[in-house]
């Protein structure tokens, strides 16, 4: 087995001179890629920088206007998904290709079997799916409904998927990005398992420990445009990190604030779906000003339900919700916000702002009934106009005016006008909640930094996020969620990330079940 | 294929578009005149005469367009909070019914007070018609546009049931008609002499009212912000459910003064025959409208327009006048693609 | 004692098959469309079309099976038109699916005049006759109820097993399912989720067009305005009530034709107490009691009138 292998060998994929353009974005600039077999090479980039474009023109879903992909040998005709796997490539996509409510087996051999056959194949779908299985150490039940599996679960339905249709070339996109630091190692071994029977594998990141973990190469793609690319032994963190971003990355320096009173209280509260992972019983939590506390853990573990009840969707079913001293009776999106509770929801797209209303009619949505607003039931547009255009302006917004539609805003253009609409009127409590997922390195600094000066200003911020890093980078305390848990909090620096980790993965917790968080 | 959001939207786009899809639905027409054997140009020449050629024509296809607008701002209002009211049918016909039982000298009141509380009552009518879908809907996830359809049916058997029953005229020489409504209660004509009444004048103030609250007010937002994305809207505090009931009753109301206005206007009584699917038609109309309420004013008269062509012009030429409804569906559906096809861009790789 | 006698005699059953007939066919249409994950408000005017198109067919002195053929064409084509706005283009189900009731029906209303510009009272054709299978149709009042129906009943319960077959047994009907779940995974595996769709709305529709020429060919002998008389929209409601599963909306089907001749017979008995109207009413009535019934235990396919765009995420 060549790991490093010579430039002489022929290469599984080459990807020539892509060059990909969305009217005057360059999403792919003439970028190169070749992969040997028996080699893990990452293609690593921060959000924007053309990975995911690169691979939907990989598969077919998009043409390039220039340069080809070519797979053993064979160029791929532009456009057509099924080339891609026909020549054996799969895919590993970061959000599962998995229809739920149907069985392990019928999503793996599904697009398998002729459509015109009379009879679907059971008996050779579940042998081969076994004896997969049993080869790679990627057992999962085939007759198992996928609702019912954990997500590392679904992730070996996902890798056996590719297999099941003979991939020999395995791309990962993001493939830790939902999984436990224990999940991530177990899914680091199956991949030098894989590559060693001779496949060849991408490993799409944006995270270094990772790609210098289990890759044997690294690309690295900023702004569309190949920058770099290292044998990793020949390379380290800080080098990566450096080519990955233009400027260097700098931690936001946080001044030590003496927290204030309590601005928050969960009081043994109990909410969310009953049965579900995302379920709280009994928990609480505390929230004091000039306080960020950090909520870690792998999404899907009542981090929804959390960001629910600080946010007003979601109304307690027992136990004690208290903010500033008040003992709340009805809970709702609307109380929340007339109690001084700014909020900034995980999906942008879906809750954070209505796409096709204006930038304007957008940024005034939970103040619209104030009188700053409205009069007798009337609105007030000139008002809305001159807060939007204030908006714009603190905020750097780029938007052609307040009457643009927010469809055509970027992630990092509509999460400043989110942020501009919570922060506004000084709240005494933030809720953030993956505040810079899918955010570019500029966008995600200028959101830690409006989070620290609100904390400076002495408000309480809850920050929940999946990113370890971004946690650790901001929050006075730490908390850890898993299974509808929280872990009792630890002050900055105090855990490791190999404490924290185990504690993600839902060991070390109380015996009661509900983590104190006082 | 995809489709990618013009970021650059002109005037041009949003003007262009719908115009290419009248001009493919009078190709189609034009087929299909060809296919009954017919000249297009002379067809087309006797709609536009029937439509608009004298004044007896002009007045006629207002009169028609007098509950379309009432029906067309119904439905707008509706689609505008993503409330998809079907049973704009059904709405207008409680409607003429409230009519005819308050308007037949049951209630000893004087006009001027009789007017107001009957109008008061249609709209209450129609709009907890149309509240019950909605709460349906709102309470069970029981898709309104499937109530509102069978709604429509529902209330035509009543109205069949009341006419052969309780308000039947006895004086109707057997016909399931209604008693006329009282001297007070009628719309008074715009024009000695000429069918059209002041229910077209109501019509034009409804439309100014519901642009205003459309445009102008919090409720007008609120609905706007449910129809484009409820769950950002329920997020950002407003009350999603009440914000939907009272959509319904403003949309039921307003189709509702569409059975007033034609019974206390038009037709003096009321019969099984009152609309000739009047509350489809406003589909039709909101949507060529764009579900602006002040350019259902327009459309509603194009639309009027048609039909009463259509109506005047099968009398002489040997093509049937369906050939009206098939123009308006077909420009329902041209018209849906066009304004998507204004605001995106199709790519074919 | 009369009105529960009703239920056991063999014409009652007979006549609630027949009334089942039609709902069956278009039921199977909706449920498939609405499987693949697309909503087919076109069903009212798609089984007005295919009323006229098998009619006019045999009419024109083609066999009834020609007629019927000519039916789920006519159904295909209006099928192909919703498929295009709804699937490729993403435009709104609800609009366009009104859109094409009023186009199919008015078109039928035109094409009807301009075919037959002289006649006054529809002329008759010589429909489908009941055919007796030896043996089964002995049975007491099952074999008179079951199996004494025309050709295109049978035809109709066949398609319920065939739909069944097809959407839990076969490679397509998997795809097909997984489409209306999420149209993503299918399209990772290299399937057009565009393909499918058009796929199963061209082919719910020729059902719902066989569903209208059966009044036509079957139930009656001619072509009324009116005469679907919102059937369609009872099946909207019936895919709902039997939970996207054909066998319950075939069970659906037969209860609600059931209930349907029923009230006919009641009417009878209690002799004119009741207005009649309140008998025609209790069907649709009984939908939407139904929708409410089901609504709690109702689990749509999760991707139900939401367009999908490849490449999106």
């Amino acid at each position: 087995m060549t790991r490093h292998a010579s430039g002489k060998a022929k290469p599984v994929l080459r990807l020539a001179g892509i060059t990909k353009r969305f009217g005057p974005l360059v999403a792919n600039d003439a970028v190169d890629v070749t992969l040997q077999r028996g080699e893990v090479v990452a293609l690593l980039g921060e959000n924007g920088a053309g990975k995911t474009t690169l691979m939907n023109i990989l598969f077919g879903h998009y043409v390039a206007d220039s340069g080809t992909v070519s797979a053993f040998g064979r160029e791929l005709p532009p456009g057509d998904p099924h080339a891609a796997l026909q020549a054996g490539i799969g895919m590993v996509h970061q959000h599962f290709m998995l229809v739920d409510n149907m069985t392990v087996l019928e999503n793996i051999a599904l697009g398998t079997q002729s459509l015109a056959a009379v009879r679907f194949d059971k008996k050779i779908a579940r042998s081969r799916i076994v004896e997969l299985g049993r080869a790679f150490g990627l057992a999962v039940d085939p007759d198992a409904r996928i609702a019912d599996l954990s997500v590392g679960e679904r992730q070996r339905v996902e890798i056996l998927k590719a297999l099941y249709r003979e991939a020999r070339i395995l791309i990962l996109d993001e493939p830790t990005a939902v999984l436990t630091p224990m999940e991530a190692d177990a899914l680091f071994a199956t991949l030098k398992k894989l590559v060693g029977e001779g496949l060849a594998v991408i490993f799409i990141s944006h995270k270094l420990n990772e790609v210098m973990a289990i890759s044997d190469r690294v690309l690295v793609l900023r702004a569309g445009r190949l920058v770099g690319e290292r044998h990793i032994a020949d390379t380290d963190r800080s080098e990566l990190a450096a080519l990955m971003v233009d400027e260097e990355i700098r931690p936001p320096s946080v001044e030590p604030v003496e927290p204030g009173r309590i601005a928050f209280e969960l009081k043994a509260v109990s909410a969310g779906r009953p049965g579900s992972a995302g379920r709280l019983e009994g928990t609480d939590l505390t929230l004091r000003a000039g306080e960020i506390t950090g909520i870690a853990g792998v999404s899907g573990n009542g981090q929804a339900t959390l960001a629910g009840l600080v946010s007003g969707t979601t109304a307690p079913e027992a136990g004690a919700l208290v903010v500033g001293g008040e003992a709340m009776t009805t809970w709702s999106p609307h109380i929340a916000l007339s109690h001084g509770i700014g909020r900034i929801p995980e999906d942008r797209h879906a809750t954070g702002m209505i796409g096709d209303m204006s930038v304007a009619e957008n940024l005034v949505s939970e103040t619209v009934r104030t009188p700053r607003f409205s009069r007798a039931g009337f609105l007030k547009a000139r008002a809305a106009q001159d807060f939007a255009r204030a908006v714009i302006a603190d905020y750097d917004v780029k938007c052609p005016s307040p009457e643009a539609r927010t469809r055509l805003l970027s992630g990092g253009n509509m999460q400043k006008l989110i942020l501009g609409r919570a922060l506004d009127g000084a709240p005494s409590v933030i809720m953030a909640n993956q505040p810079t997922r899918g955010l570019d390195v500029g966008a995600v600094a200028y959101v830690h930094r409006r989070l620290l000066e609100a904390r400076s200003n002495g408000a309480a911020v809850l920050l929940i996020s999946e990113d370890l890093d971004e946690i650790l980078a901001l929050s006075d305390r730490v908390i850890v969620m898993s299974r509808g848990r929280l872990s009792a909090p630890s002050a900055r620096g105090d855990r490791s990330i190999r404490q924290l980790g185990e504690l993600m993965a839902g060991h070390g917790f109380a015996q009661d079940g509900a983590g104190h968080a006082a | 294929m995809r489709l990618e959001p013009r970021s650059d939207a002109t005037l041009a786009h949003t003007l262009l578009f719908p115009a290419g899809a009248v001009l493919l639905t009078l190709i189609i027409a034009a087929g299909l005149v060809l296919l009954a054997g017919a000249s297009p140009f002379s067809v087309f020449g006797l709609v536009l005469k029937g439509a608009v050629g004298s004044e007896f024509a002009l007045l006629e296809t207002l009169t028609r367009a007098t509950p379309l607008i009432f029906t067309g701002l119904a439905v707008a209002v509706a689609f505008r909070a993503r409330l998809w009211n079907i049973g704009a049918e059904a709405q207008l016909y409680i409607g003429a019914v409230v009519t005819v039982v308050l308007g037949t000298g049951i209630l000893p009141l004087p006009g001027p007070v009789l007017v107001p509380v009957l109008i008061a009552g249609v709209v209450c009518a129609g709009g907890l018609l149309l509240l019950g879908p909605a709460y349906l809907k709102i309470r069970f996830g029981v898709d309104e546009v499937v109530t509102t359809l069978l709604m429509n049916f529902i209330i035509l058997l009543f109205v069949s049931m009341l006419l052969e029953g309780p308000l039947k005229d006895p004086m109707g020489l057997g016909w399931p008609q209604s008693k006329r409504v009282t001297e007070d209660v009628q719309l008074p004509r715009l024009i000695r002499g000429k069918r059209l009444h002041l229910g077209f004048g109501l019509a034009l103030i409804s439309a100014l009212a519901t642009w205003v609250i459309m445009k102008k007010t919090v409720f007008g937002y609120e609905m706007r912000a449910v129809g484009h994305n409820a769950e950002a809207a329920r997020f950002a505090g407003i009350p999603v459910n009440i914000v939907l009931m009272k959509t319904a009753l403003l949309s039921g109301g307003l189709a509702a003064l569409a059975g007033y206005s034609e019974v206390a206007g038009l037709k003096g009584n009321l019969t099984l025959d009152l609309s000739p699917g009047f509350g489809y038609t406003g589909i039709v109309v909101a949507m060529l409208a764009m579900l602006n309420p002040l350019g259902i004013v327009l459309s509603a008269i194009f639309v009027a327009g048609i039909f009463v062509g259509a109506d005047a012009m099968s009398r002489s030429a040997k093509v049937p006048s369906y050939i009206a409804d098939v123009m308006t569906a077909t420009a329902l559906l041209t018209m849906v693609a066009a304004i998507m096809l204004a605001r995106y861009r199709v790519r074919w790789r | 004692m009369e009105a529960f006698d009703i239920l056991l005699t063999a014409s009652f059953w007979a006549a609630a098959i027949r009334i089942a007939s039609p709902l069956i066919f278009a039921t199977m249409g909706e449920l498939i469309c609405e499987r693949a994950g697309v909503l087919n408000l076109g069903i009212e005017g798609i089984m007005v079309a295919g009323a006229f198109a098998g009619w006019i067919t045999v009419y024109a002195g083609a066999d009834l099976w020609v007629g019927v053929a000519a039916a789920a064409l006519a159904g295909a084509a209006f099928g192909l038109l919703h498929g295009f706005f709804t699937v490729p283009l993403g435009l709104s189900q609800h609009v366009t699916g009104i859109g094409i009731t009023l186009l199919a029906t008015s078109l039928t209303y035109f094409v009807y005049r301009i075919s037959l510009p002289e006649v006054t009272s529809p002329p008759k054709i010589e429909p489908f006759v009941p055919l007796a299978i030896p043996f089964l149709s002995d049975i007491p009042v099952i074999g008179p109820a079951l199996f004494n129906q025309t050709p295109l009943t049978y035809l109709a319960f066949v398609l319920v097993g065939l739909v069944a077959w097809v959407l839990y047994r076969t490679p397509l009907g998997i795809t097909l399912r997984a489409v209306g779940e999420n149209p993503a995974a299918v399209e990772a595996q290299g399937i057009s989720v565009t393909a499918i769709r058009m796929g199963a709305v061209m082919a719910g529709s020729a059902m719902m067009a066989v569903g209208g020429a059966f009044l036509t060919m079957s139930a009656f002998n001619s072509f009324f305005f009116e005469m679907v008389n919102g059937r369609g929209w009872i099946c909207i409601a019936l895919v709902v009530f039997g939970s996207w599963r054909p066998g319950k909306a075939l069970l659906g089907a037969i209860l609600f034709a059931a209930f349907d001749a029923y009230q006919v017979r009641l009417q009878q008995v209690t002799g004119g107490v009741v207005p009649y109207q309140v008998f025609l009413m209790l069907p649709y009535v009984l939908s939407i009691v139904a929708l409410i019934a089901v609504s709690r235990r109702a689990s749509y396919p999760k991707a139900l009138m939401i367009p999908y765009q490849k490449g999106e995420r």
